[in-house]
């Protein structure tokens, strides 16, 4: 056994790649309160004050930095620094901290326009090579999109496709570098690589060209863990070795995370679940005497600093669906084991606990993973840090334990997916509000009037009858699904193809499952329409082309949000109903379709693309974000609205359903303590009914109306959107104003 | 057996233990200077219905009462003064096993009271005002109702939560908060008292049913003097 691994349980872990098997042997759960913890000590107080500086620089300039000749790679930069006498955990993406790198492989065109956007001009010799000699993933796309998928994207039924980003949404696992160190990990690797194995995996290929593929990009992967190890040489550490001490954990996982986010761009870059992992090194080491509290938490403290400046170039286009530029450093905390046992450590709270330190912030994105079964303690605890600093996500641990174990992380913002067994093909979102007007409009675009979709008989009739509209949308998502499908398909073989993330599958088992993921945006908008047509009477308007562009509703219906049943049904009924026709197509690598109900910001967006809808929201209005309902719709207070959320099925949309609660504290109760059980509770009553993901907001419109006008007092302010944190004084003005329109719910 | 009621509310966490149900009558006979709710003043602005439809509502939240310890709280309005629907719909959480508080101004019959409060878990007693002439001032009504209601619940041992509304210039008279103070030292069945500070939240709603707002000058109080006065009310 190596003697990196003294003091720890053995099990399957020491001969197999095994981190459940770790984890499980060796976690020292913890029930206690958070008493324990300890303050910033001077040295992280400084640091993250010189971060902070820069920050502001970064926020008035748009970017503090960024490379312009380099393309970047795990080794393309040497070793850089804030302060090197300060830092306890070391590594930068590129030389300077928040200088961002470039990534031509995706699409060279995408990276010139971002440097011009912010003054910079790309180096010619780079734009030479990824023009002219080395093709790129978004032109591969290109080369193979149909004129159907393109017509699709350009009116924006389909938006927000990753074929001019990275895909992003894979988590390596990064525990595996401190576990085994490279030297094992590549060891496997090349075991994986012998003849047999392959042979044993053949049947379950389709053909030769896959198992090509797959040999091809084993041997990519044993590069990138080869250049993971180079890259913490700069530094002057060996990863190729297990970490040694809980400080040497943390930093072989960010070593490995860093990797990942010098080779790729992905709209969302999760770390995974690593708090409990490490947990175990920190229980060893304080036991052994060799570590403080302090000096834990200001391991964290350091890690998270890290975390908090990981940036990537981005265009205006993606930062108007994506806004306040995100990284989704996505950690999922806690959660419970399927023996009974809970994974809330010690290292649970000092992660939580960086927003104390450090102050609130949207990233690491922290995301509890909720169970009723959580120790009371840590559940006030989250509670309170909730309603200190909304800097926090929930989900269902108790709803995703069933279908992905417990050992899964969350990608982006919502979805689950077993740590380094899995990854998915993002697929952005279809746009079901588009879909329904295309129904009506005989494949029109409601607002330019090409015909995009094909030629269906359009609805005919002055007042929308609810079976004719039903059947042509029912139509119309047949097609949709279709080439939904394809064109994921098209995106994600040329991904592989041209802009592989070979670090991050290198912490990949070799059979992953892979999933399509689908989405789809404007739930609420479509389900409300439905209503208004079922219950009411909705009389179209017509221009002189014939194109329905506007509705009057004549009397009242119900809307979702309020807990009734006769539109919630619509809601499930169209979800089922989707995702059915998704999963009747061919994916890519057998990929398997999932769904989820989530719009990060693109919400916006996509509400400005759209024309008027039959419930009577006005042409370029924005849709709720992800599963929420219509602002100034949820007539019946907090628990209807989160009941009508909840009751969507998981079942058909398992990439996730995101909900996003904004309270006042009033409303939470009258004190402090009441507040924080009552919020406790609240989320176990949510999670008991089956909702599966919960944004935390709690704070008075008055606040934000204040930080618009006064950014400069708020640099810190943070708020949760669809599935993940911004800084709101970095939200563009539509989107602010869309954040403080949403209902907030106080007491009556 | 049907009742007009103004809406039901989900979430309230303010209203009593836990996170609760808020049904608010229609209807209320007193016209407090106050009022947030003016719109829940007449029984005809409510819907009528059925104990059923309420119940229907207030089952569907089970797992937060169960998780929270919260349950209905029945608000209004004034909904003592639809006895019968009031009576009908206790009963009716009762047998679902749901926990209740009431929220009122007081019964208005002594007969009522002891009918009734012995379906209530925890009574929420809005007390306004402890002299006659403010109480009719400010409400425009006769000062009976609290009092007689909080004897009936001190016999029938129903816990109570006092609600008082201190408003600069209308209810903060130190002589009388500490005779009231005084007054409630008789009562073992009080287990909290509650010093809410005035706010205008409502004010809009008086304009919206083009009624006069007579407190629109009147600024809300301070946190030290609301905390005197729940000091003078707990320690006469």
């Amino acid at each position: 056994m190596h003697p990196a691994w003294n003091g720890f349980t053995t099990g399957a872990w020491t001969t197999e790649v095994n981190l459940r098997d770790f984890i499980q042997k060796n976690i020292t759960p913890y029930e206690g309160d958070a008493a324990f913890l300890s303050p910033a000590t001077p040295r992280t107080g400084k640091l993250w004050e010189e971060v902070c500086v820069l920050l502001k620089e970064e926020n008035a300039k748009g970017i503090l930095d960024v490379e312009t000749k380099k393309p970047s790679t795990v080794v393309s930069h040497g070793a850089g620094y804030i302060n090197r006498e300060l830092e306890q955990i070391v590594g930068l993406q590129t030389d300077k901290p928040l200088k961002r790198g470039i990534m031509p492989k995706g699409g060279v065109r995408v990276i010139k326009n971002a440097l011009k956007t912010y003054g910079y001009e790309l180096d010619p010799a780079i734009e030479e090579i990824y023009s002219k000699h080395r093709k790129t993933h978004n032109d591969g796309v290109f080369d193979a999109y149909t004129d159907d998928m393109r017509a699709a994207r350009n009116s924006g039924i389909i938006t927000g496709l990753p074929d001019a980003y990275g895909r992003g949404r894979i988590i390596g696992d990064y525990r595996r570098v401190a576990l085994y160190g490279t030297e094992f990990l590549i060891a496997d690797k090349k075991q994986q690589l012998m003849h047999e194995n392959l042979m044993r995996l053949a049947g379950k290929l389709i053909g030769i060209r896959e198992e090509i593929q797959l040999r091809e990009e084993i041997n990519e992967q044993i590069r990138a863990l080869k250049q993971l190890e180079e890259m913490a040489q700069m530094y002057g550490f060996d990863v190729s070795q297990p970490a040694q001490t809980a400080k040497e954990a943390v930093q072989w996982t960010y070593f490995a995370f860093l990797a990942a986010a010098k080779q790729q761009d992905g709209a969302a870059t999760s770390l995974g679940r690593v708090a409990t992992f490490l947990d175990i090194y920190f229980e060893r080491d304080l036991k052994n005497g060799v570590l403080t509290e302090e000096e834990a938490q200001e391991i964290i403290d350091h890690f998270a600093i890290k975390l908090r400046i990981i940036r990537f170039l981005r265009t205006p286009e993606y930062n108007a669906l994506f806004s306040g530029d995100p990284t989704w450093v996505t950690e999922a905390i806690g959660g419970m084991s399927e023996s009974g046992k809970t994974l809330v450590t010690k290292n649970s709270y000092r992660i939580i606990h960086t927003l104390t330190t450090l102050g609130p912030a949207p990233e690491p994105n922290l995301t509890v993973l909720w169970s009723n079964q959580l120790p009371k303690h840590f559940k006030h605890y989250c509670a309170k840090m909730s309603i200190e600093t909304s800097s926090l996500q929930y989900e269902n641990d108790d709803l995703m334990r069933g279908y992905w174990g417990d050992d899964y992380a969350i990608a982006c913002c919502v979805s689950a997916m077993r740590i380094g067994k899995q990854m998915q093909f993002f697929g952005a979102r279809a746009n079901l509000a588009k879909a329904l007007t295309y129904a009506i409009n005989g494949g029109r675009d409601e607002k330019s009037g090409i015909q995009v979709a094909p030629e269906y008989a359009p609805v005919m009739g002055e007042y929308l009858d609810f079976e004719e509209v039903y059947r042509k949308l029912n139509q119309m998502l047949d097609w949709l699904a279709q080439l939904y499908i394809s064109t994921l398909n098209i995106i994600h073989y040329m991904h592989d193809k041209y802009n592989y993330e070979s670090l991050q599958m290198a912490l990949h088992d070799m059979e992953v499952l892979r999933t399509h993921a689908c989405g789809i945006a404007g739930l609420s908008v479509v389900v409300d329409s439905l209503s208004a047509i079922k219950h009411a009477k909705v009389k179209a308007v017509r221009n002189e082309t014939g194109l329905v562009v506007d509705y009057k509703i004549e009397g009242e219906y119900p809307t979702f949000g309020n807990n009734d049943e006769r539109v919630d049904k619509i809601a499930n009924d169209l979800i089922r109903l989707f995702m059915e026709k998704l999963e009747k197509h061919r994916a890519y690598r057998n990929a398997v379709p999932t769904l989820s109900v989530l719009t990060i910001t693109s919400n916006v967006v996509y509400g400005k693309a759209t024309g008027a809808t039959p419930d009577g929201r006005e042409a370029g209005q924005p849709f709720a974000p992800g599963a929420n309902p219509m602002h100034g719709r949820e007539h019946k207070g907090a628990i209807a609205s989160m009941s009508s959320v909840a009751k969507l099925p998981y079942e058909y949309s398992q990439d996730g359903i995101s909900y996003t609660f904004s309270v006042v504290p009033k409303a939470l109760g009258r004190d402090e303590s009441d507040r924080i059980t009552n919020l406790s509770n609240l989320l176990d009553g949510f999670f008991h009914d089956n909702g599966h993901h919960i944004n935390i907001n709690v704070f008075d419109k008055a606040t934000l109306l204040d930080a618009m006008e006064k950014p400069e007092l708020y640099p810190q302010l943070t708020v949760r959107v669809s599935g993940y944190a911004v800084n709101f004084v970095k939200l563009t003005r539509d989107q602010q104003l869309e954040v403080i329109h949403r209902t907030f719910h106080e007491s009556m | 057996m049907t009742g007009s009621v103004h809406s039901i509310y989900t979430g309230g966490m303010v209203d009593g233990p836990g996170i609760r149900t808020v049904v608010f009558f229609a209807g209320c006979s007193l016209r407090c200077l106050y009022c947030h709710n003016p719109d829940t003043w007449e029984r005809s602005h409510g819907t009528f219905k059925t104990v059923d439809d309420v119940m229907g509502e207030v089952c569907k939240y089970r797992s937060y009462y169960k998780f929270s310890g919260g349950g209905i709280t029945v608000s209004g309005g004034e909904a003592t003064e639809q006895p019968n629907f009031l009576r009908a719909l206790l009963t009716a959480c009762r047998a679902e096993g749901i926990h209740t508080v009431l929220d009122t101004s007081g019964f208005p019959t002594e007969n009522l009271a002891n009918e009734i409060l012995p379906l209530v878990d925890l009574l929420l007693l809005d007390v306004k005002a402890f002299r006659k002439d403010t109480y009719k001032r400010l409400t425009g009504s006769r000062i009976e109702r609290p009092i007689q209601t909080l004897h009936a619940a001190k016999r029938l041992r129903i816990p109570v939560q006092i609600n008082y509304v201190l408003v600069p210039n209308l209810t903060d008279n130190r002589e009388e908060i500490t005779e009231m103070g005084t007054f409630f030292r008789g009562f073992d069945n009080i287990q909290k008292i509650e010093v809410l500070p005035f706010h205008k939240h409502g004010e809009h709603k008086w304009a919206e049913l083009n009624l006069d707002y007579q407190l629109s000058d009147v600024l809300p109080p301070t946190k030290e003097d609301t905390a005197n006065v729940l000091h003078m009310l707990t320690h006469s």
